[in-house]
């Protein structure tokens, strides 16, 4: 039973012209969505990633912003649409949610009075009947008297508290599509844990699809039905969650996954950092982007941008030129901790 | 036995909240930090955990002098900072050094990189002699693992990472004994995080230095520290070598922070993580006696009634609790909303 | 509030005391009076009194009374005189405080949303000019164009021609008109700018983004969440400029000879007339030290972040 993707983007590009030069913030990236399926866009600072949420939806802003490729939203092409019919689809079709719910607030107006006008800005209702909404959305995001508190100030609410009403006025419209943009990254851990929960319960509730952008592999490994990893405003590595982390394919994925410290490992070993730092967006060199800090680089990573190619089952595809057989004894010595050298020698990879 | 580098006895720090413009009425505190005890061995890294308004960095700013305590001991090496003034304390702020958060706010944008590590020299007056300093900052580079030919440049210059180390070079600068690292990484990118994670354990094991380690990320806190401290509202519920904490907490709290935090594993994926509910309370109007009780799904009304002191338990680790979980023990699920 | 008052008074009190511009009985006396007779008119109005028991008269004469003294050149009560005129200040005042702060305004989003067009920089441009003008010599120039006895385009009532709401309110309006539009200028053209920078910054923030992943239309973006955070530094500004003109706004009036609190004060320093130098002085820090007040409240009324210290 194949049913078609609720969003489908291809080979989406998005670039800025800057007084410093053209920023290439995402440099052509496909993935697509299946109804009530969550996608993890993992990603440090720098990769692209907010980007291509924010673009979805014409939210980025800048005047002089180039896009290009097709992003399909239920068959229509978004990146098509004019302003006024991006309004339909905001809030409504798509809705999003953001990192800091403090400044994403509106500070002088009640929160019941920012999730009213969500909800009639798409749909005939009275003031009234929106109001009842609104405190009927409060509770579902798990606000306690949500009748008492919906006629206050979003500095009266605790971080988490906001987050969720923040929550509560994206699903004001019962949206197809949730994009949360680092929802938990300002979040103290315990509550983290409960917005988390919450957007799994609503999710399967209210059967929509949800993109979650994050730089944490624990909160991917958490939600995520699906990933893809971001690195210099591509895509470097997609699949279905367990099999990346079961098989992942590409260096960079290596050294997410080796550079981070685990709660369940042992203390005291040595972490593996990834040498140097994110490339900028500016003027970025041909060839991978990641080969500068690669320790499987060669010749070959310098010349045309690796593709993503098939790496392993269920549409894993990793965008790496070194052979699947080099990168998989690579991937041996790197969990057995071998230093960089001996890496390269058991992957056979010449200088 | 060797004797504790620091100890702090019945720390406290409370902010005092007043009303009104002209006349200033004190209506009360915020209680930041109260009645904190701990002590630090020689070439140990201690961890202080705990999520937004336990008092941490308030505990941190407290050992560094940089704010004054309202009451408590600061025991370094036997003398009490906290009853330090004048020279005496400015001496004695060469060996405790901090490093902060925010490697874009902490380094002074009009400087000179060079001239911001040299400054701990030009304050207290060391090695005058021509040359002297500008070597020894340009060594102090090179530990770091900066450049020493970028002494010139600017801070905006530098990457977040890179700042951290300009950071931790103007700490070493005075070869201080004891540093308190307030969240070096939290700012940081993941794939940096781990790169002044390892210079921070290299330098200790080089220089032996003591650090008291402030994170929020328990997984940094596991890999860099020998105990660790978890802190609630002001007060340490839990104090335990790293491994047995992790392995098997005894305060409800902790054990509830440990199984919030998500692992990069998609099999764990379903497992209930949120066991609290609800937010941390405000430190200005705190809960009686237990200040977790209202929170805690082992909580009686013994609880809020009398204050659990912090004691030791069988394996050696200091535990608040009247009902610490034992070895095995898991913390019931709370009630879920509907 | 009342300290302040206090303060004013007894500082003005002062300052005339020690530094008189020029001798009130010599003036009430006239050129060809003698010293004697100069003498006796000192006497008869008690300013042979040390300075103290003057001041404390004076008070006495508030508190017990309400009575302010008399005029030294008219003899006159001066809380009439200062009553009398106090309807044309106010009304030239508040016309032109409503005339800046809609245009001032207007223009600001205008510019802010047209940021970098033409258009905005034109306007901006204007405003530079409103702002470097000094507000007589718009005055002047106004009157040189368009006064309707001396004006190249006499389209508008001249100087001299003011005429109080009661006995015609369309001749007040023609009146007032050019003075409004004169005194708007300049305070316009910096409420233009303040706008311009303060919307430009709020249009930047999460909340706006937020807006408009809602699906708000632009202009509910703009006005709704833009304009509504980036007025309230506006709003206090323009209280405490209203209060200030309140008490007179003098060089409109001396241009357009408006008989109004500003003008008196004036006058009254020119004749060293001390009893109505004192009482439009207070008149204006009671206008002003209100205003604060009112900013205060105002500001706490539209942020509420500020109303729970």
């Amino acid at each position: 039973m194949s049913t078609s993707p609720l969003l489908d983007v291809r080979d989406l590009k998005v670039s800025f012209r800057t007084d410093d030069g053209l920023v290439e913030a995402v440099d052509g990236i496909s993935y697509s969505l299946e109804q009530g399926r969550t996608l993890g866009i993992v990603g440090e600072s720098g990769s692209g990633k907010t980007v291509s949420g924010l673009t979805l939806l014409g939210l980025t802003g800048s005047r002089r912003t180039e896009i290009s490729g097709e992003a399909l939203f239920d068959g229509t092409d978004l990146l098509a649409l004019d302003e006024q019919q991006l309004r339909k689809v905001r809030g409504q079709g798509i809705a999003m949610i953001f990192q800091d719910p403090l400044s994403s607030l509106h500070p002088f107006y009640r929160v019941g009075a920012q999730i009213i006008e969500a909800i009639r800005a798409h749909q005939k209702v009275s003031k009234s009947a929106a109001r009842a909404r609104a405190i009927e959305l409060l509770g579902m995001v798990g606000i306690p008297d949500p009748a008492g508190r919906v006629d206050a100030f979003p500095h009266e609410f605790s971080g988490g508290m906001r987050q969720r009403a923040m929550i509560a006025m994206a699903l004001s419209n019962e949206p197809r599509l949730l994009i949360a943009d680092e929802p938990t990254t300002a979040l103290d851990v315990t509550v983290q844990a409960q917005i988390l929960e919450l957007l799994d319960r609503l999710q399967q509730q209210l059967g929509m699809a949800m993109i979650i952008i994050t730089h944490d592999l624990g909160v991917v490994a958490e939600t995520a039905d699906q990933v893809a990893v971001m690195y210099g405003g591509r895509i470097i590595e997609q699949a279905e969650s367990r099999e990346l982390f079961d098989n992942p394919q590409h260096p960079y994925t290596w050294g997410l996954l080796r550079s981070v410290p685990r709660i369940d490992g042992g203390s005291g070993e040595r972490l593996r950092p990834i040498p140097g730092r994110p490339p900028s967006l500016i003027g970025l060199p041909e060839g991978c982007a990641f080969a500068p800090r690669c320790v499987l680089a060669n010749d070959a990573c310098l010349h045309g941008r690796p593709r993503l190619e098939s790496a392993g089952p269920d549409s894993h595809t990793a965008a790496c030129v070194v052979g699947l057989d080099q990168r998989a004894k690579a991937w041996q010595a790197t969990q057995q901790d071998l230093d960089d050298s001996a890496i390269k020698t058991a992957a056979g990879v010449s200088k | 036995m060797t004797a504790p580098l620091l100890e702090v006895r019945d720390l406290v720090k409370h902010f005092p909240i007043t009303r009104g413009v002209v006349f200033k009425r004190g209506i009360g505190a915020v209680q930041a930090v109260d009645g904190v005890s701990f002590s630090v061995a020689p070439g140990e890294t201690l961890g202080l955990v705990g999520e937004t308004g336990c008092g941490k960095s308030t505990t941190a700013r407290l050992i560094a002098r940089l704010l004054e305590p309202t009451s408590g001991e600061i025991l370094f090496d036997g003398a009490d900072l906290a009853a330090m003034r004048g020279s005496q304390l400015k001496n004695a702020r060469r060996d405790v050094q901090m490093i902060f958060q925010d490697p874009y706010s902490s380094l002074n944008p009009r400087k000179t990189v060079g001239s911001i590590i040299e400054q701990p020299f030009q304050i207290h007056g060391l090695l005058g002699e021509t040359g002297a300093r500008r070597r020894r900052v340009q060594e102090l580079m090179e530990q770091v693992g900066l450049n020493p030919e970028h002494y010139n440049r600017y801070p905006h210059e530098f990457s977040g990472g890179q700042r951290q180390r300009i950071g931790v070079a103007r700490a070493l600068a005075l070869n201080p004994r004891l540093i308190i690292a307030d969240e070096p990484v939290s700012a940081l990118d993941v794939s940096i995080q781990a790169q002044i994670l390892n210079l921070l354990s290299d330098l200790q094991r080089d220089l032996g230095l003591t650090i008291i380690f402030i994170a929020h990320d328990l997984s940094v806190v596991r890999h860099m520290c020998d105990r660790v401290a978890v802190m609630y509202l002001g007060r340490i519920v839990e104090l335990a070598p790293a491994e047995q904490l992790y392995a098997n907490p005894q305060h409800p709290y902790t054990a509830a922070l440990l199984a919030a935090v998500p692992v990069p594993d998609p099999e764990r994926r379903g497992a209930p993580r949120a066991l609290l509910g609800g937010d941390v309370p405000s430190a200005a109007s705190p809960p009686s006696a237990c200040r977790f009780h209202p929170r805690c799904p082992r909580a009686t009304a013994k609880c809020s009634e009398v204050t659990p002191q912090l004691e030791a338990s069988d394996d050696g680790s200091l535990v608040a609790c009247h009902y610490p979980l034992v070895r095995g023990e898991a913390l019931a699920e709370r009630q879920r909303d509907a | 509030m009342i300290v302040l008052l206090f303060l004013v008074c007894f500082v003005t009190f002062l300052v005339f005391y020690v530094f008189p511009s020029a001798d009130p009985a010599q003036l009430r006396a006239g050129r060809h009076a003698s010293p004697a007779q100069v003498e006796q008119i000192r006497q008869r109005m008690g300013l042979d009194k040390p300075l103290l028991v003057q001041f404390w008269d004076y008070l006495k004469g508030i508190v017990t009374r309400a009575d302010f003294g008399y005029s030294y050149v008219s003899e006159q009560p001066v809380s009439k005189l200062v009553l009398d005129r106090l309807p044309a200040t106010i009304s030239l005042a508040v016309g032109g405080a409503l005339l800046w702060l809609i245009s001032g305004v207007a223009i600001g989003i205008v510019s802010a949303v047209r940021r970098h067009s033409k258009l905005d920089r034109f306007l901006m441009g204007l405003a530079l000019i409103g702002i470097s003008a000094p507000v007589y010599w718009l005055g002047l120039v106004a009157l040189y164009l368009f006064a309707s006895d001396i004006g190249m385009l006499p389209i508008a009532s001249g100087s001299n021609t003011y005429q109080p709401i009661t006995s015609s309110p369309s001749s007040w309006f023609n009146s007032l008109l050019l003075p409004w539009i004169v005194l708007a200028i300049s305070f316009a053209a910096f409420y233009s700018r303040l706008l311009r920078s303060n919307l430009i910054e709020v249009m930047g923030e999460d909340y706006i983004r937020t807006a408009r992943a809602k699906g708000l239309s632009e202009r509910r973006v703009v006005l709704h969440h833009g304009v509504r955070s980036a007025i309230t530094p506006i709003v206090t500004v323009f209280g405490l400029d209203l209060g200030v003109l309140l008490g007179g706004a003098l060089l409109t009036e001396i241009v357009f000879n408006i008989p109004g609190v500003g003008r008196l004060a004036y006058d009254s320093i020119l004749r060293a007339d001390l009893p109505m130098i004192q009482a439009t002085v207070l008149l204006g820090a009671l206008f002003i030290i209100v205003a604060n007040l009112v900013v205060d409240v105002a500001y706490a009324f539209l942020d509420p972040r500020v109303r729970f210290e």
